[in-house]
């Protein structure tokens, strides 16, 4: 259970309160809803190079992390196809420094052009250390594409292609910064030492003042059911055969997702999943083999991956992953197997609470989903999933005409 | 009302950090029993830990495939049989290789422990490597380490020890072939060596009410007995390479890997906390000399970094980075260059306030929960220091002069003894 008060400022800024005592630590999270799906097609990677340059200094402030790292904080943050996350761990008594540095950068930018420069350059080489110079790093270069034929999902947070950020322009940062970083489009969320009536007031000086801004509204093209089967194949220097099969499935507020996500823990959570034991071990086909899935806010991608041994071709790969999406088609689960999978999803949930950073997270993901407190009744609904329901939904999931598989081929030397 | 965003607001340090420390247990058959009792949620996490056996560069991989291969079966359990009780229960089961010490890591919902405890027991006292199995790991560990070696920076950083520390547990570089040395019988009599109780020291954190550490208790104490073989976790000397420059080409590369530095102190000398100040100032956090000139100036990388390692018979000091293959020399270039300065100038007040004052944020962030509070105290136990350490590291932090961290950079820094390893193009 993670309790929390929640308060709304009058320029629309949401802000959520979990008291933590055990820690001398605070956190503060600030969650803006904006993803790589909300970019250009023809300017993609924007969102994660705008996070890089939120760094670059503000309107009051030209250096971000020296007086953060001076009260003794540390800061992160992360971009994905559906938000943008802010957070600074730091002692609670320094908390007044957080509230500062995050409400000048809501205000405004400083908007350097050295700073777009050089982020240009820091953004292309992690294009190319995560992505590029990594084997099989491209993957999702090519496979989101394959999946998504409308909606914005089609390219990944990096972006489609390295001239996207070079051809970033400061007048572009400009335009985002308007669109998507105001107090509307922004949840925070302060956890650890820390009472309420203080954040209020701190809440209320530090960002009471910043105008409210234009609230963005979204309107994605979305993504049709698929009715094809889909398949390609690539050939690069890796030194082993990897296959990819995603299957579209539903968006995170769907009733399904419950569902969909303790498929996936029995067919690959543990080593005493389906996948890792029937595959890996017993037939062994393959070195290593996973199913997970994107999570996101619009239709998701329930994707499995695995690479056979050496003497294992990839259609025979291919054919024992189907001959388990079969099975679990086809014969309802046992009980046991559903009882192992929810009592796992249970106890990770406890092991979350030990946490602050991921408590505080968790708040700001569930309240962009419309209420923090689902955080709190999570556990209940995976639940009340039956084996009848697992068995539908596979049906539903694993048809071939809602596959794409890449065929990720050796370059025999 | 009027606030002025131009000034940073007032701050405040801190002098204490309160760290909790255990209760200690000794077990007839010579196990430690470290406990740190803290928290609300009814789990414990539960770890093994046990000192790594003497290395044998004829079989240098036994160390690591004993440990790893812990859940692959007893004699009354087979490897699922193990999987399904651990994940029944909603538990999780891991097993860790480290330089020095190798352990098992049980986390556990308080209610499940009668269930997930009897299994780690089995593993403990009665793994038997199945040949099955066995085979299945090389094949799979084979696979993975194919995949591996097409990484620049795992390349560099295998180099990088061997040269340090050469035919050690710390230097192995393993390749397809060297799983070949793995046979059963080897394995069952490292097992028998290494996996006993006089070699095991037990910590556990989180909520232990009475009864849960009777249970645990008298899990590994009743029937947990001695081999007539005695451990033996002596290492041989480590050995440093006389080559000191080490260029694998990549003619694909996009980017270079860069892995430098050398033998250095480790957290015994006296020296350890000021050199780590130096090492924050140089590479150890975000607004470090080599951030902020290569990546933040330059822009040649996604990031760079430095590090200490402090190992039992050694340590290192480090630098690691990936930069554009076409701005390798460049980077090189610029660490030489930082590496000067700090060996050429003082290092300003006002700089060092802000790493003084960042490093003690830090070790106050990393007490999260009880679960740390047992990793502090291992890096404690294991190299044979105690609490006083923590209060010397703080008065340190706090009070180390420009002028001691430029005489310490003089005596570790010098680019010209350091190890340079790059992978990519130079």
């Amino acid at each position: 259970m993670v309790k929390f008060n929640r308060f709304t400022l009058d320029n629309g800024l949401r802000v959520l309160v979990h008291e933590d005592n055990t820690t001398p630590m605070a956190v503060l999270n600030i969650l803006y809803d904006v993803g790589a799906r909300d970019e250009d097609a023809n300017q993609t990677g924007f969102a994660h190079l705008f996070e890089h340059l939120m760094f670059g200094g503000s309107v009051n402030i030209p250096s971000y992390d020296e007086p953060l790292q001076r009260v003794g904080g540390e800061n992160n943050a992360f971009t994905s196809n559906d938000i943008t996350n802010y957070y600074i761990t730091l002692p609670a008594v320094n908390l007044e420094t957080a509230f500062w540095l995050e409400s000048d950068r809501m205000l405004s930018l400083a908007f350097s052009e050295k700073s777009l420069e050089v982020q240009r350059n820091v953004v292309i080489e992690e294009f190319k250390q995560r992505y590029l110079n990594q084997p099989y790093g491209d993957v999702w270069l090519k496979l989101r594409p394959m999946v998504y034929k409308k909606h914005p999902y089609q390219w990944a947070t990096i972006g489609k292609e390295i001239k996207h950020i070079e051809d970033a322009r400061i007048e572009d940062v400009k335009a985002f910064f308007k669109k998507h970083y105001n107090p509307q489009n922004a949840i925070m969320v302060v956890g650890g030492d820390v009472k309420t009536e203080d954040i209020k007031q701190l809440s209320e000086k530090w960002f009471g003042s910043i105008p409210a801004g234009e609230k963005y509204h979204r309107n994605l093209p979305q993504e049709p059911e698929q009715h094809d089967e889909r398949r390609s194949t690539v050939t690069a220097k890796v030194p082993l055969n990897d296959v990819y099969i995603a299957f579209q499935m539903g968006a995170r507020l769907d009733e399904s997702y419950y569902a969909a996500e303790l498929i996936s823990d029995i067919l690959s959570r543990g080593n005493s999943s389906r996948l890792y034991r029937n595959l890996v071990k017993e037939k062994q086909l393959f070195s290593e083999v996973h199913a997970y899935m994107s999570g996101s806010l619009d239709k998701g991608m329930f994707v499995f991956e695995g690479k056979p041994l050496e003497n294992v071709s990839t259609e025979a790969a291919e054919a024992a992953i189907w001959e388990e999406l079969e099975q679990i088609k086809t014969e309802l689960i046992p009980a046991d197997e559903l009882t192992k999978v929810k009592n796992k999803i249970e106890s990770t949930m406890i092991f979350s609470e030990m946490a602050l950073l991921d408590k505080a997270m968790n708040l700001a993901s569930f309240e962009l989903l419309g209420n923090a407190d689902l955080l709190n009744h999570e556990t209940e609904k995976y639940l009340a999933v039956t084996t009848e329901e697992i068995k539908t939904l596979s049906n539903q999931l694993f048809r071939r005409d809602n596959s794409s598989t890449l065929i990720y081929l050796a370059e025999k030397a | 009302m009027i606030i002025n965003r131009k000034n940073a607001p007032e701050f405040r340090t801190f002098d204490n950090i309160n760290l909790i420390k255990p209760a200690h247990r000794k077990l007839d058959n010579g196990c430690n029993v470290f406990c740190f009792n803290s928290g609300d949620q009814e789990l414990v996490r539960i770890e093994w830990v046990f000192e790594n056996q003497r290395f044998d560069k004829n079989k240098p991989l036994l160390n690591v495939a004993v440990n790893t291969m812990l859940t692959e079966g007893t004699g009354s359990l087979t490897a699922s049989q193990i999987a399904d009780k651990v994940d029944f229960y909603g538990a999780f089961l891991q097993v860790d290789y480290g330089y020095d010490h190798s352990q098992v890591t049980l986390y556990s919902l308080n209610k499940h422990l009668q269930h997930t405890l009897p299994v780690i027991k089995d593993i403990l006292t009665d793994s038997i490597f199945p040949e099955k199995e066995l085979e299945t790991f090389i094949r799979n560990q084979q696979q993975k380490l194919q995949v591996s070696l097409q990484k620049n920076d795992f390349i560099a950083r295998r180099i990088f020890n061997k040269a340090l520390y050469g035919d050690s547990l710390y230097g192995l570089v393993a390749d397809t072939d060297t799983y070949k040395t793995l046979h059963r019988a080897d394995m069952l009599h490292h097992f028998k060596q290494m996996y006993q109780p006089s070699n095991c020291t037990i910590v556990i954190a989180g909520k232990i009410e009475p009864e849960i550490l009777e249970l645990i208790t008298n899990t590994f104490n009743d029937d947990w007995v001695n081999s007539a073989e005695l451990s033996d976790v002596g290492q041989p000397e480590l050995v440093a390479s006389t080559e000191h420059f080490y260029f694998t080409e990549k003619p694909d590369a996009l980017q270079s890997a860069i892995r430098m530095g050398l033998p250095a102190i480790n957290r015994n000398h006296p020296d350890f906390a000021a050199l780590q100040v130096l090492n924050t100032v140089l590479g150890g956090y975000f607004g470090s000399r080599l951030m902020a000139n290569i990546r933040e100036d330059k822009g040649y990388t996604y990031g760079i970094g430095s590090g200490m390692s402090s190992l039992k018979y050694g340590g290192a000091l480090f630098i690691a980075t990936e930069v554009g293959a076409d701005v390798c020399k460049a980077a090189v270039g610029e660490i030489e260059k930082e590496l000067i300065l700090l060996q050429t100038e003082l290092i300003s007040e006002d700089e060092l306030s802000l790493v003084r004052n960042f490093l003690l944020g830090s070790l106050l962030g990393s007490l999260e929960n009880v679960f740390s509070h047992a990793d502090k105290f291992k890096n404690l136990y294991f190299a044979g220091l105690d609490y006083s350490y923590y209060d010397r590291y703080v008065e340190t932090v706090k009070t180390v002069s420009a002028e001691h961290l430029q005489q310490l950079a003089k005596q570790y820094l010098n680019f010209n003894q350091f190890y340079k390893v790059i992978v990519g193009k130079y």
